[in-house]
């Protein structure tokens, strides 16, 4: 029990000083395998499409940026439902444009025919249109179309004026309106805005005005501006507009600010001049999040990722740590891992351990130490650690430079990674003593060596006018004091009265002096026999220990009247859960039985008059002369006999095994007949015995 | 003297009874072996008993009360069967022998049933 609890302390310990590191460094992860699975149980088909349109979109989406083959399946079933949307003239523009999504990663088999329809109703609304989704939707179709056939000519003739109309919507601060008629300003509705002006750029049949995509660079930078950055570097838009369809999340905010600006760059071909540390900031967010929750947010963070992955912005890359918790002891190797954001090899680059900064201290030392490329493995490996890092908590900060000057421009490497470790080790005790002195001369009394690697089992007696020392050296494995956060004497009492001291530290010795002169009031004046434990953990200490000592038999003075009581033990609330005292059923004795042999002897006895009775009718010349002799009669007086020789049976196989139901059942139907054949045999004999009386 | 005379007299008394007796019919003489049969197994179940102890209760009693129910409805069969009794004059033997059947049966149920 008090291991159990001294364990959850240390555990609580380690919990709390990862949660004060990580908040100015963190691992950020790429996707991986855990994605793919979380994907796989996300989206899963229920009988052969994923739901809606959308949906199956998003599924797909996934599905393709995570390389996860999973067509075939819903293929059949979802095509034909992308033809039925897109040849129907009543479907709505905003399911039009879904299925053109869909179609876009299916493929499956149209006729141009049916796109020519959409195009001219694409166009149309796209004339008429006066919201920032009908834009959307009917560019986003015009856009899917063009890329999907090119049988039939999808492009605008008066982009600038389209342009224009959208651009209407805008707010000064960078994000936009849904409509004219909305003064709301959504972020989520900037980035949709910034993917549908990227598709009126390039479905432009002549060149936009070059003042009109200035004035959108200017206003993606301010966009830029106002987002929010948490402590660990991860960059967010926060959305405060909340619509029909609810409120929109940092997360679809943030993805679709992506989308719209990796649209834009790709469709303009200029560089937006974006900070970098933002770009990077943004996938940090995205791979911060981990696993979302939902399918929809999933498919937010892969769509996002993939669009910076493959962007002509710049291209995020991730440096993440397989292991964070190093041993000295062990002599592990520190290993650095360089992908972009989805998980992908990163072009060649070197890596170069800066800085480290200790937890405790402000100062840094700079390092200035590259790691060496392990190809097979594709990780970065740091073989030996700087000789002056101890055991303890760290932050290492890395820098990423690439080798190749092209892929400078290209990838985003964001300055230098800031990473928590932990150095771990075994820590050496050593000069480990225990001491029973005298309190006015300061005399040592007695004085015995403790090995606290191993068992203990001191014991010592000491009065109220003595003390108790305990002293100790903690060591890491290069030589330096080490102080862990834990270090605990516990005196515990026989009635299980405990009494915990906090062990202080003097420069390289842990030291405790136990008055007992001070300490007699403290310890409910209760004398006999304590037993000592010695705590000493940490986080980074790999033989952390909580160790019984020994034993110390006090001798205190007799309470006062006044003195307080030692409180009462509480009970151990597990002891509720554990096994209760057996239970033991009391049965009635046996009763006393007889000897086998007697029990028999009288079974026979009782045979015997029964013998004589048959003896006795013997004697008397009884004789069957009046059973009947004729057929009839006979048969009836046999039926009888036999009937009560039934009836005797049937009460036999009651005492056996019949109940009483049974048994009254077949009695009555015996009884009946025995009723039947004994009047006709009995009466049979009254007339004889009459007929014999009358001759 | 007058020890012998008892014995005599007692002697001749139970010579009278014998007589008496050997003149009764043989039907009813059945009757009396069967009821001594009863009586006597009954006797030999109490005796049982004083030696070993009362358990099974219900055993006991069932194995005595059946024997002295017989015992009892024999009784009555004798009486009923009896010639010499006027009371019954009217009444056929066989008849009566049908009462002593059904009564036995209706007793050995109760008899089975309480045997445990």
């Amino acid at each position: 029990m008090a291991r159990n609890s001294c364990i959850l302390v240390l555990a609580s310990v380690l919990l709390a000083s990862i949660a004060s590191i990580c908040a100015s460094a963190a691992i950020f992860n790429p996707i991986s395998d855990a994605h793919r699975s979380a994907a796989l149980e996300f989206f899963s088909p229920s009988d052969g499409s994923f739901g809606s349109l959308e949906e199956t979109y998003e599924a797909l989406r996934t599905f393709e940026v995570l390389g996860i083959e999973k067509e075939p399946i819903i293929r059949t079933s979802v095509c034909a439902s992308v033809a039925d949307t897109l040849s129907s003239t009543s479907s709505a523009l905003k399911d039009l444009f879904q299925a053109l999504r869909v179609n876009r990663i299916l493929k499956c088999e149209l006729n141009d025919k049916a796109f020519a329809g959409i195009v001219t109703r694409l166009k149309d609304s796209v004339n008429a249109a006066n919201s920032l989704l009908d834009f959307y939707h009917s560019i986003g179709g015009l856009m899917l179309i063009k890329d999907q056939t090119s049988e039939v000519d999808a492009h605008l003739g008066d982009a600038d004026r389209i342009f224009r109309s959208i651009k209407a919507l805008s707010q000064s601060d960078g994000r936009w309106r849904y409509s004219s008629n909305n003064p709301e300003s959504s972020t989520y509705a900037a980035g949709i805005a910034l993917e549908t002006l990227a598709g009126v750029v390039s479905l432009a049949s002549s060149e936009i005005d070059h003042s009109l995509v200035a004035t959108l660079k200017n206003d993606i930078m301010k966009l830029f501006d106002g987002v929010e950055r948490y402590d660990d570097g991860a960059c967010y838009f926060d959305e405060k507009f909340v619509d029909a369809h609810g409120h929109q999340d940092p997360l679809s905010a943030s993805s679709s600010v992506v989308r719209g600006i990796t649209a834009f760059a790709t469709a303009t071909g200029e560089s937006l001049n974006l900070p970098g540390d933002k770009i990077l900031g943004l996938a940090k967010f995205f791979l911060g999040i981990e696993i979302p929750g939902s399918a929809k947010d999933l498919y937010h963070q892969i769509d996002a990722l993939a669009c910076l992955e493959n962007s002509r912005v710049s291209v995020p890359l991730i440096l993440s740590l397989p292991a964070t918790v190093l041993s000295v002891s062990r002599k592990d190797q520190l290993e650095v891992r360089v992908n972009t954001v989805l998980g992908f090899a990163a072009p060649p680059l070197s890596v170069k351990l800066k800085q480290i900064f200790s937890s405790g201290s402000k100062d840094a030392s700079v390092v200035n130490q590259e790691l060496k490329f392990d190809p097979e493995r594709a990780v970065h490996v740091l073989e030996i650690l700087p000789e002056n890092v101890d055991v303890g908590k760290y932050i290492f900060s890395f820098e990423i430079s690439l080798q190749d000057p092209e892929h400078k421009k290209r990838y985003m490497t964001g300055g230098r990674t800031k990473v928590p470790v932990y150095i771990t080790g075994v820590i050496e005790v050593n000069n480990a003593e225990i001491a029973v002195l005298d309190s006015d001369i300061g005399s040592i009394e007695l004085q015995k060596k403790l090995d606290l690697s191993g068992e203990n089992d001191v014991a010592l007696s000491a009065n109220h006018l003595q003390k108790l020392k305990l002293s100790f050296q903690l060591n890491t494995p290069l030589g330096h004091t080490f102080k862990p956060h834990q270090v605990f004497l516990k005196l515990r009492h026989e009635s299980g009265v405990e009494h915990i001291f906090v062990v202080g530290n003097s420069g390289k010795k842990f030291e405790i002096i136990l008055d007992f002169l001070g300490l007699v009031e403290k310890f409910f004046y209760l004398s006999g026999k304590y037993d000592i434990q010695l705590t000493v953990g940490d986080s980074v200490m790999e033989n952390s220990f909580l160790r019984p000592l020994g034993h110390v038999e006090l001798d205190l003075p007799d309470a006062p009247e006044k003195a307080t009581r030692p409180p009462p033990q509480p009970i151990d609330p597990y002891s509720r859960y554990g096994p209760k005292a057996e239970i033991t059923h009391i049965f009635r004795a046996p009763e006393k039985r007889p000897p086998r042999e007697l029990s028999l002897a009288f079974s026979g006895l009782v045979l015997l008059p029964f013998f004589g009775f048959l003896a006795g009718l013997l004697r008397l010349r009884a004789n069957l002369k009046n059973f009947p002799r004729s057929t009839v009669p006979a048969t009836f007086a046999i039926l009888f006999h036999l009937g009560i020789a039934s009836v005797l049976l049937l009460y036999a196989l009651f005492w056996f095994k019949l109940d009483l139901f049974t048994t009254l059942k077949a009695l009555g139907f015996l009884g009946i007949f025995l009723m039947f054949v004994g009047h006709r045999t009995l009466s049979h004999l009254a007339s004889v015995s009459a007929k014999l009386k009358s001759a | 003297m007058g020890r012998s005379t008892t014995s005599k007299d007692a002697q001749a008394l139970f010579h009278s009874l014998h007589s008496a007796y050997a003149s009764t019919p043989t039907n009813l003489k059945i009757i009396d072996l069967y009821v001594m049969f009863a009586v006597v197994t009954a006797v030999i179940q109490v005796v049982y008993m004083a030696i070993v102890g009362s358990f099974p209760f219900n055993s006991f009693l069932s194995g005595v009360l059946s024997c002295v129910g017989t015992a009892v409805l024999a009784v009555c069969l004798r009486i009923q069967v009896n010639k010499e009794n006027k009371e019954f004059k009217d009444l056929p033997p066989e008849r009566a022998f049908a009462d002593f059947v059904l009564c036995n049966l209706v007793l050995h149920l109760v008899i089975m049933n309480f045997l445990g």
